[in-house]
């Protein structure tokens, strides 16, 4: 597949007025709103289309196997710094970005659009741009890349995507502590105050898990620091990432709460699961905007088996008019994942 | 306008602004108002129709409703230390300086945050989170100067960047209000806040799209200890390759700075910082963490800066000799300024491997130009500051300066990087936007634009170019026989 088809088919649909559901593998099909529309398969416009790693940058193609493209990087011990969950073996780095997940190395790493360097974007009128590039430090014109990841395909197919990458740590291990939830927030905000090389926190059930992730003598040292149990973890990293974990199993909705991180215990039945540090909290109830509300921060209903609707939380009315307003600058025949984050974009 | 009719409208701003701001917010007597003609873009030059000196939001959100109702252009200004003309004032609009907005409204030191105004500057906001072992990370040359609402607007990074990010990697939420008035909150003290990154699109935008009038920044905490390795190469390739096997290590240093030696003498008359004045260049490498981890990784850096041909090293003893040996670096501008009448500071970001190529290229325009040109260079991230010497008395020396200037932007887009890194677009690389982008993408950036400013109000004329400046801009500017952009109608 060539770029060329990929624009023939949004111009193509454009001019019909025909929404299109833009998809890579589908592995994110449950996650935002229902999706609708004719489908548009990238995977067919796949490829890595250079990586250098001493210039610590990527550019792949959207139909990229996101797995391919890490292995590519681990075989020259890189990685992508915010271990993006995959959510199955057939998800490419077109889905990954425009979901904008990502994983438990984010409260220490950054997020997916703190490593976005560049993209090549097909807007709404099939027209082919590009914006940012391959280097660290861009600031010519509007930060459109970062806009693009996380919009879920509603401003735009993301056609390549430049992502800076970093070394793979030298050593990591993991421990684990008893501890109540109130405890382990208290420590998690401690320890983040702290100069210790965390990357990762879960806590669940009374059982507070850490990964020190960085130079040999640095994690020596803070693992004495926090004591605790060392544990084999890869495992369990893996599945919090990829909600293989129990507490994600079951048919009961999971909510998605992103919360400040010093947000003390939230008080929700059915159990909670904590990442981040404490700023984001999963939970199994029936509705957790109000929760989410109350403490600041925003809910997602991640998955679940109602009707997908008003999926993430609602912006306020100035917000949502620049959203329109950006959808009828990228998209004028609104037929890009229409509704799939919003009814309104 | 004729100058009886521009008066007429100065008159009638600055009386519906006083409406609700008192006398000494509103500056329209050219002494007064003298002060704001130029950012530290000081070739540019505009004098302002009034000047706006807001304390409260509420007095922002009226001046933004007044001259959105009177169709009255807005420009946002911090301190004026931006070099790319992003506060140049318009001569029929009102310069809206924040330096009023200038508290730390607080200091959380469990969130590890920090609610500011746009006013502060950015060293006062790691001065205000030191007592508690924190710091604000991004650190510009003018960091002392500079105010974080500046920072937003041009999305500043500093020399720490390549491990700990720009202005958009520490920056949590912004509070402001859109041309027209209206109130908005970008991003959230929550992470991933919902809808599109609005926070992302808005740092950087250069107060085209929204003014701020208070930030939340991420603090992080201050690493234990710092050593700076100081060495020196006796060829400029050599260092840049240098820079290449560090990062081929899987080391990501907290600092990675080079200059040449035409940029170390300036700076050694200076202030002494210590440098190696026989070497064709230096870099600097910062390691930071804890004692255990900085002493491992200096001993790396050490080994691959002698497998790569360093001539000679030396590693900070202790804070006073890491902090000398970053004064030179910190004070290249001010240095320079002190051997030439005037400087101009490029901004340019390339693929690090292309270094070699573009310092060849600068050389030679040196010559063609017959201008000096020392360089500084954020090594890590690809970010060169190549400075020209030149005496802006001298209308010619300056005319060879800009297109010595353009020639060398145009390099860094033809090998894959941008025209400016840190710097911005402003007034000053607006021409060159032309090259870098191509009109599809020009056209999505004013559409951005008027998504968030419709009638076009805020900071005009900056960052973006129309497409009808690029083909006027283009038929100056025939490159190899070709017109850039041969789609565009000609005027």
């Amino acid at each position: 597949m060539s770029l060329a088809e990929l624009q023939d088919r949004i111009r193509d649909a454009a001019a019909r007025g025909a929404p299109l559901r833009l998809r890579g593998g589908g592995s994110k099909d449950f996650y935002g709103n229902e999706p609708r529309g004719e489908l548009l398969d990238t995977r067919g416009y796949a490829g890595i289309v250079s990586y250098e790693p001493t210039e610590l940058v990527v550019t792949a193609r959207c139909g990229t196997s996101l797995t391919q493209l890490e292995n590519v990087l681990r075989e020259n011990g890189q990685c992508l710094p915010f271990e993006p969950p995959h959510f199955g073996p057939e998800a490419t780095l077109g889905g990954c970005v425009a979901a904008g997940l990502s994983g438990p190395r984010r409260a220490s790493a950054g997020a997916l659009r703190d490593f976005v360097l560049g993209v090549k974007l097909v807007d709404g009128q099939g027209r082919a741009m590009a914006f940012g590039g391959q280097v660290m430090k861009n600031v010519a014109g509007y930060d459109v890349s970062r806009l693009a990841a996380g919009s879920l395909g509603t401003l735009g197919l993301i056609a390549e995507a430049s992502l800076k990458v970093l070394p793979l740590a030298a050593c990591e291990l993991s421990l684990e502590l008893e501890c109540s939830e109130a405890e382990a927030l208290e420590s998690m905000n401690a320890w983040a105050g702290q100069p210790l090389p965390i990357s990762g926190t879960a806590w669940h059930a009374g059982r507070l898990c850490v990964r020190l992730s960085g130079a040999e003598p640095a994690v020596r040292a803070a693992a004495e620091k926090i004591g605790g149990t060392r544990i084999q973890a890869q495992q369990l990293w893996h599945d919090v990432r990829e909600h293989r974990h129990a507490f994600f199993g079951g048919s009961a909705p999971l909510w998605r709460l992103a919360v400040p991180s010093v947000c003390p215990p939230l008080g929700a039945p059915g159990g909670t699961l904590i990442e981040w540090s404490g700023a984001l909290r999963w939970l199994r109830v029936q509705d957790a905007r109000e929760i989410a509300a109350q403490a600041g921060g925003h809910a997602t209903r991640f998955r679940s088996h109602e009707k997908r609707e008003d999926v993430f939380t609602a912006l306020d009315p100035v917000a949502m008019a620049l959203h329109r307003r950006l959808k009828a600058a990228f998209d004028p025949a609104g037929i890009l994942n229409p509704g799939r984050m919003y009814a309104e974009v | 306008m004729g100058e009886a009719l521009s008066l007429e409208r100065q008159a009638q701003v600055a009386h519906a602004l006083r409406a609700f701001l008192p006398a000494r917010a509103v500056l329209w007597e050219e002494e007064d108002t003298r002060p704001y003609e130029c950012d530290g873009l000081t070739a540019y030059r505009q004098l302002p129709m009034v000047v706006a000196l807001p304390e409260t939001d509420e007095q922002v959100r009226r001046i933004l409703e007044t001259c959105s109702a009177m169709q009255v252009p807005v420009v946002p200004r911090g301190a004026g230390t931006g070099l790319s003309g992003g506060a140049l004032p318009p001569g029929d609009g009102v310069l809206l300086s924040m330096a009023k907005f200038m508290r730390v409204l607080r200091v959380d030191a469990r969130a590890r945050t920090a609610v500011v105004q746009p006013g502060v500057r950015n060293a006062a906001i790691s001065e205000a989170a030191a007592p508690f072992g924190l710091y604000y990370a991004p650190d510009p040359s003018s960091q002392i100067a500079c105010t974080i609402g500046g920072n937003v607007a041009e999305n500043s990074g500093g020399v720490h960047c390549l491990k700990y990010g720009l202005t958009v990697h520490n920056v949590l939420r912004l509070r402001g209000f859109t041309a027209a008035g209206e109130p908005v909150e970008l991003g959230s003290h929550a992470p991933d806040a919902p809808g599109y990154d609005l926070l992302a699109l808005a740092i950087g935008s250069e107060g085209m799209l929204v003014v701020v009038t208070e930030v939340t920044v991420k603090l992080l905490p201050k690493p234990q200890c710092a050593k700076v390795v100081m060495a020196s190469f006796d060829d400029v390739e050599k260092a840049g390759q240098a820079v290449a096997d560090v990062i081929a290590a899987g080391i990501i240093p907290a600092g990675l700075e080079m200059m040449d030696r035409p940029a170390t003498h300036a700076v050694e008359q200076f202030v002494g910082a210590g440098y190696d004045l026989d070497a064709a260049a230096i870099l600097l490498c910062e390691s930071d963490g804890t004692p255990e981890e900085v002493e491992h990784e200096i001993a790396r850096v050490r080994e691959v800066l002698a497998r790569a041909g360093a001539t000679r090293m030396s590693v900070s003893r202790d804070e006073a000799e890491r902090l000398r040996f970053w004064s030179g670096r910190k004070s290249a501008f001010p240095a320079v300024g002190r051997i030439s009448p005037d400087y101009y500071c490029m901004d340019g970001t390339i693929p690090r491997k292309r270094l070699g190529e573009v310092l060849r290229f600068i050389g030679a325009m040196e010559k063609k130009y017959g201008l000096r040109c020392p360089n500084v260079f954020h090594a890590g991230d690809g970010n060169l500051h190549p400075l020209i010497l030149f005496d802006a008395n001298d209308a010619e020396e300056l005319h060879r300066t800009e297109l010595f200037a353009g020639e060398v932007l145009e390099k860094c887009v033809e090998v894959g990087g941008t025209i400016t890194g840190e710097h911005g677009v402003g007034v000053e690389k607006i021409n060159q936007m032309c090259v870098q982008f191509r009109p599809d993408e020009l056209e999505l950036f004013l559409a951005v634009k008027r998504a968030f400013d419709p009638a076009m109000l805020l900071n005009p004329g900056k960052a973006v170019p129309t497409l009808a400046r690029c083909a006027e801009f283009g038929r100056m500017h025939v490159r190899g026989g070709r017109l850039p952009h041969p789609e565009l109608p000609r005027f």
